[in-house]
């Protein structure tokens, strides 16, 4: 198959190819490029914070503003940042149209439009972080979530202005992505394959693709009218002008909510990938698998307010938000099930991909259940806004979606860079990591019981074990993160050529037809599916 | 039949799933004695009100049992199926992707337990959520960056007043040259104490306030919560009470001590409002009811007999405290 390409292939020049790019394959390893750089910086934030909350007292800021800052940044960056960008615009771009056998995105243009406006968002809030935020400090320190009115009234410097302006270019960004993904799906799926037989990723990025549509234009209006209220004098969110400042919280978490789910689809596709090539058998229940991620999708536009059970709502709201949320645990049980039951009778291979996967199902399991016990508004009292609620979220996201990422990253980074890597360094990398961020945030859940609220700077000296703990888990995560940025330049060094189909039986999706690296304009004739 | 081992793996990830379950109720999430977070501690703090105490049970009676269930039973067909199936154990993988009857039951078992679990939260929800008759009525404010009492019931005898933390001094603390201090500065004053006062009599450090709110025991209080500026949170642990204070709007809570549990409990602002979000504690002071009305009558200052006995039993206690350690 790989003659056929032989022909020259009409790569442009260096700048042309990499700054005026509309080919999906080169777009996509410019997402993973900024991913991973925005991922450093956000890491780093997070290390700091760690090492400040080492112990009680304070270490390393002496203004507890600006540790909110790094709070906000550190989850900004992370979300918009690194998880979208390298699940969607890196793997989305780089796989989804190879797996179902197109030849590039359906609109190349607009794609170099969606990466390029991330660079820009990114600048703005690195901007952010530098000029006043309020006379505080430095910074926008309003936590990602950017409730009014400490993100109106409380910032009254220019700082969060840039913010507002960054994250609707990356609004932006995403939503031209995902009308780029829809159409592509639809449109430009290769002969004989039906949505039915459709690889999962490719589902995962679909449902995805909807969520950013349909929940995005909400967070775009949400800033627009805090941007407003900051600078032209509206009272959306100001009690005092008959607004209300609760108004902002139901429009944020009507997207926050998908937002999560956004973050986790993508990976949930991967993963099953993953399981499937590693086991040598097809996905088990694969209908199941993808209707799951579409009901996963529907339902999560419809449980936004657990999140703010402790804003004074209603009790049967709280009781409906209750009902819902507790319904998202079915789906999520079936695809679980599901991958256990795809290795089971399968003949395992333990490669660094799968080791991956396999973190993946158990702490997206913990991070489930902890999920299961928030959904309880009457329980949710008890640990709303504590560290219960950020080690849950870090299970989902940090080692979730981050689990899913370096997945991705592992399976296919010889079929992206034509070069295999070093396996005793990769295992390294995951073995740090696993044990790195369990310790980081599994104690956490223990904080949370006992109380410890979210965002301290400096806290009782009642919680410093488990602080402690954490701390240290921090510094072995980031033995794991050196060992990630190691391998890859081993392998970019060394250069071991990597094969057309280097995982072998098992690995059967049409990325796995072409040569490693992909030609620059693949499937000149398009493959059929039987 | 060609899953019965699946079950049988199931029936073992049950078994020892149950017996971990009960092991985490019987010991780890036993409460301990002492009131406030207790380092090392993996349970909630003790409950002393009705409400913490459901929360407590339904923590303990259906989210631990069902969340470590769930844990364990993946892990261990997990463990099963790496063991099993590993590429030496079996060279030859099967080609089976469907099996109607087992998808059928891990959606169905699954709602069945949600249902079952939907029925106590929701008890628990509507117990926690709806304020009854309430014997005295508070309404705490939150300010930037410190919280506001007052006693509506009593407006004429209780003027309201501002709780602030005493141990990390606000940014505006200065030097006797007038420049502010850093938080490092004030914390290294902090440890420079005399080891015969530890930490304020024994108060958890930053949690201490100046005026604490008090409140007679077993009482049904009602909360206020409101807010002038920010977005805060009035929380008590050991009360399971938890409510926003938002700008324009009053928030209400409830909060019943149990009888005999007179004492003092803290709580930290749990909404970030900003620079000092971490230094605005609530301290909620619990008395008796005759106690209580002394302190009314006396103008919402306790009489010399009161603070006479409770200093000279914090010292005691702060002292035995640093002479145990």
């Amino acid at each position: 198959m790989s003659n056929s390409y032989d022909h020259d292939d009409g790569k442009p020049g260096f700048f042309a190819r990499w700054f005026f790019s509309t080919n999906h394959k080169d777009i996509g390893t410019l997402y993973l490029i900024f991913g991973i750089l925005s991922g450093l910086i956000g890491g780093f934030l997070s290390f700091q914070m760690r090492m400040e909350l080492m112990e009680p007292g304070f270490q390393i800021f002496d203004n507890p503003h600006t540790f909110n800052m790094y709070v906000s940044m550190h989850g900004l960056l992370m979300i918009f940042f690194l998880v979208m960008p390298s699940l969607i615009g890196g793997f989305g771009n780089w796989f989804l149209p190879l797996m179902i056998g197109a030849p590039d995105m359906a609109f190349p243009r607009m794609n170099n439009l969606s990466f390029w406006l991330l660079p820009t968002a990114l600048i703005c809030l690195l901007i952010s972080m530098f000029i006043p935020g309020n006379p505080s400090g430095d910074g926008f320190a309003g936590s990602w979530v950017m409730y009014p009115p400490l993100s109106t009234s409380g910032h009254s410097g220019p700082a969060f202005d840039f913010v507002i302006i960054g994250l609707l270019a990356a609004g932006f960004s995403s939503i031209f992505g995902a009308i780029n993904f829809i159409t592509t799906i639809f449109n430009m799926r290769a002969p004989g394959m039906t949505m039915h037989k459709m690889p999962l990723f490719a589902w995962g990025i679909l449902v995805t693709a909807f969520l950013l549509l349909l929940s995005l234009p909400v967070l775009a209006a949400a800033l627009f009218m805090l941007f407003f209220d900051r600078n032209a004098g509206t009272g959306f969110f100001d009690a005092a002008k008959g607004g209300d400042p609760e108004m902002f919280q139901h429009l944020f978490w009507f997207f926050g909510h998908p937002e999560v789910y956004i973050m986790i689809l993508p990976a949930f596709g991967i993963v099953s990938h993953i399981i499937s090539t590693f086991s040598r058998k097809p996905i088990f229940g694969y209908l199941g698998m993808a209707y799951a991620m579409v009901s996963i999708g529907v339902v999560g536009f419809v449980v936004w307010a657990h999140h703010m059970y402790t804003v004074g709502m209603d009790v049967d709201m709280k009781a409906y938000f209750l009902a819902a949320t507790l319904i998202i645990a079915v789906p999520t049980g079936i695809k679980i099930f599901s991958w256990l039951a795809t290795m089971w009778g399968g003949s395992i291979r333990f490669a660094i991909p799968m080791q991956w996967a396999l973190a993946f199902i158990f702490l997206f399991v913990v991070g489930g259940v902890t999920g299961v016990a928030l959904a309880n508004a009457g329980y949710d009292a008890a640990v709303h806004d504590t560290y219960f609620v950020v080690a849950h979220f870090h299970y989902v996201l940090s080692l979730g979606a981050v689990f899913g990422i370096f997945a991705g990253f592992t399976y296919w980074f010889g079929k992206m860079s034509g070069y295999l890597y070093n396996k005793y360094l990769a295992a390294a990398h995951f073995w740090f990591f696993f044990i790195g961020v369990n310790l980081v945030f599994f104690p956490q859940h223990f904080l949370g019981m006992q109380g410890m609220p979210r965002r301290y700077v400096d806290y009782p000296a009642e919680f410093e074990f488990y602080n402690k703990m954490s701390s240290y888990g921090a510094i072995v995560t980031l033995i794991g993160v050196l060992f990630f940025l190691i391998w890859v330049a081993e392998a970019f060094i060394v250069k071991r050529k990597a094969g057309d189909n280097y995982w072998g039986e098992g690995a059967n999706t049409l990325e796995w037809t072409l040569p490693s690296p992909p030609p620059f304009h693949q499937f000149n004739t398009l493959p059929r599916i039987k | 039949m060609r899953f019965s081992p699946f079950m049988k793996a199931s029936g073992l990830a049950i078994a020892t799933l149950s017996f971990s379950a009960l092991t985490c109720v019987g010991t780890a999430f036993a409460e301990s004695n002492k009131d406030g977070p207790t380092d090392g501690d993996i349970g909630f703090q003790r409950a002393v009100t009705p409400v913490m105490e459901a929360i407590t049970g339904f923590n303990n009676f259906w989210l631990v049992p069902i969340m470590v269930g769930i844990v364990v039973l993946v892990t261990v067909l997990m463990g099963y199926i790496m063991i099993r199936f590993r590429e030496k154990a079996n060279p030859e993988a099967q080609k089976f992707s469907h099996h109607t009857g087992l998808e059928v039951a891990w959606t169905l078992i699954p709602v069945v337990i949600l249902m079952c679990l939907a029925v106590p939260s929701m008890k628990l929800l509507y117990f926690a959520d709806v304020v009854p008759e309430a014997g005295l009525v508070v309404k705490a404010t939150g300010n930037t960056w410190n919280w506001e009492y007052s006693y509506p019931d009593y407006e004429d005898k209780v003027d309201s007043f501002v709780s602030n933390i005493v141990d990390i001094p606000h940014t505006e603390k200065r030097t006797e040259a007038g420049e502010a201090l850093s938080h490092k500065q004030i914390i290294a004053q902090i440890e420079a104490r005399p080891a015969d006062q530890p930490r304020l009599n024994g108060r958890p450090y930053l949690m201490a306030t100046d005026a604490a709110l008090v409140v007679p025991v077993d009482t049904i209080v009602k909360v206020l919560v409101t807010s002038n500026n920010n977005l805060h949170a009035f929380a008590v642990p050991q009360f399971g009470v938890k409510i926003d204070a938002v700008p324009g709007r009053i928030n209400e809570t409830w909060f019943k001590v149990n009888v005999g549990e007179e004492g003092t409990y803290y709580g930290q602002c749990s909404e970030i409002c900003g620079v000092n979000h971490a230094f605005m504690p609530i301290e909620v002071k619990v008395v008796s009811k005759a106690e209580f009305k002394r302190w009314v009558a006396n103008g919402g200052s306790f009489t010399a007999q009161y603070s006479q006995n409770t200093i000279q039993n914090k010292i005691v206690g702060g002292m035995q405290t640093a002479a145990a350690q």
